[in-house]
């Protein structure tokens, strides 16, 4: 993966916070992952197919996802539903934008949503993942993006 | 007075769904049916035949560029507007091609989403 990578999912990520929220959101300077897991409460999940192969994903406090939820959808409740449904979206959201810059040969999978803390979320083991710090409000989140 | 356009939502998100329904509240319409994958949506379509469908594209069971393809052959009149992260332009064109009428990008604002409605329904 090169810097303009990350670039790219960087600018696809703050402008999804932008959007959706008319809230800016920053990004911290992006790791290498080690082997410490990197997951919250709610994870969404893309596969990568095509010219670019692996996956990305994004894992966030239930906090958070409330507070987005509610934001989003105007309303003082949200359901654990709608909680899950929005961790997936983002994470297709973020990935789908960036094919304006990759082309429609970068396949995105539908999400597949992990709700708990998993032990670690299964990146390839030959492929370097980077990790994105996502700061909106007072809430972190994080992007893991790990493609060939 | 007329009778409201009959709109069917299709979208595996069922947040964006929800969105959607309540951005376009103010027009005259009637949300006959909502789908969460492409295979349903095609079953629904042929059961509500609605005027105008919203149309995801990375869905389980079937995408919605197929899923476009089969609703035209039940009615080629119907209006689709695709709402897609997809933002690249070979896949608007290609939705294009297949019969959509306008195409948004997500993420929407209420603005963004209404003026896509608009042109639908000219």
């Amino acid at each position: 993966m090169k810097e303009t990578d990350l670039h790219f999912f960087i600018d696809s990520t703050l402008n999804y916070f932008d959007e959706v929220t008319r809230e800016k959101a920053q990004t911290g300077i992006p790791y290498i992952k080690s082997q410490d897991p990197v997951v919250l409460d709610y994870t969404g999940i893309i596969g990568i197919s095509g010219k670019r192969k692996g996956s990305i994903y994004i894992t966030a406090s239930q906090d958070m996802l409330i507070n987005l939820a509610q934001l989003i959808l105007n309303q003082s409740s949200v359901s654990n539903e709608d909680v899950k449904d929005l961790i997936g979206e983002i994470a297709n959201t973020i990935s789908g934008n960036v094919r304006q810059a990759y082309g429609s040969d970068f396949m995105i999978s539908v999400p597949v949503v992990v709700e708990g803390h998993a032990k670690d979320i299964k990146t390839p083991d030959d492929v370097q993942a980077f990790v994105i710090p996502i700061t909106w409000r007072t809430h972190q989140s994080y992007l893991v993006v790990c493609l060939e | 007075m007329a009778q409201p356009v009959k709109l069917m939502i299709v979208d595996d998100s069922s947040i964006i769904r929800k969105l959607i329904q309540n951005y376009l509240n103010e027009y005259h319409i009637e949300i006959v049916g909502e789908a969460g994958d492409g295979k349903s949506a095609v079953e629904l379509f042929r059961e509500l035949r609605p005027d105008m469908v919203t149309m995801d594209i990375v869905m389980p069971e079937m995408d919605g560029l197929s899923v476009i393809d089969e609703i035209r052959k039940i009615d080629p009149n119907v209006k689709i507007m695709v709402v897609t992260a997809l933002s690249d332009k070979s896949t608007g064109i290609e939705a294009m091609k297949r019969g959509a009428k306008s195409y948004v990008v997500k993420p929407f604002t209420p603005d963004k989403l209404k003026n896509a409605f608009v042109k639908l329904l000219q």
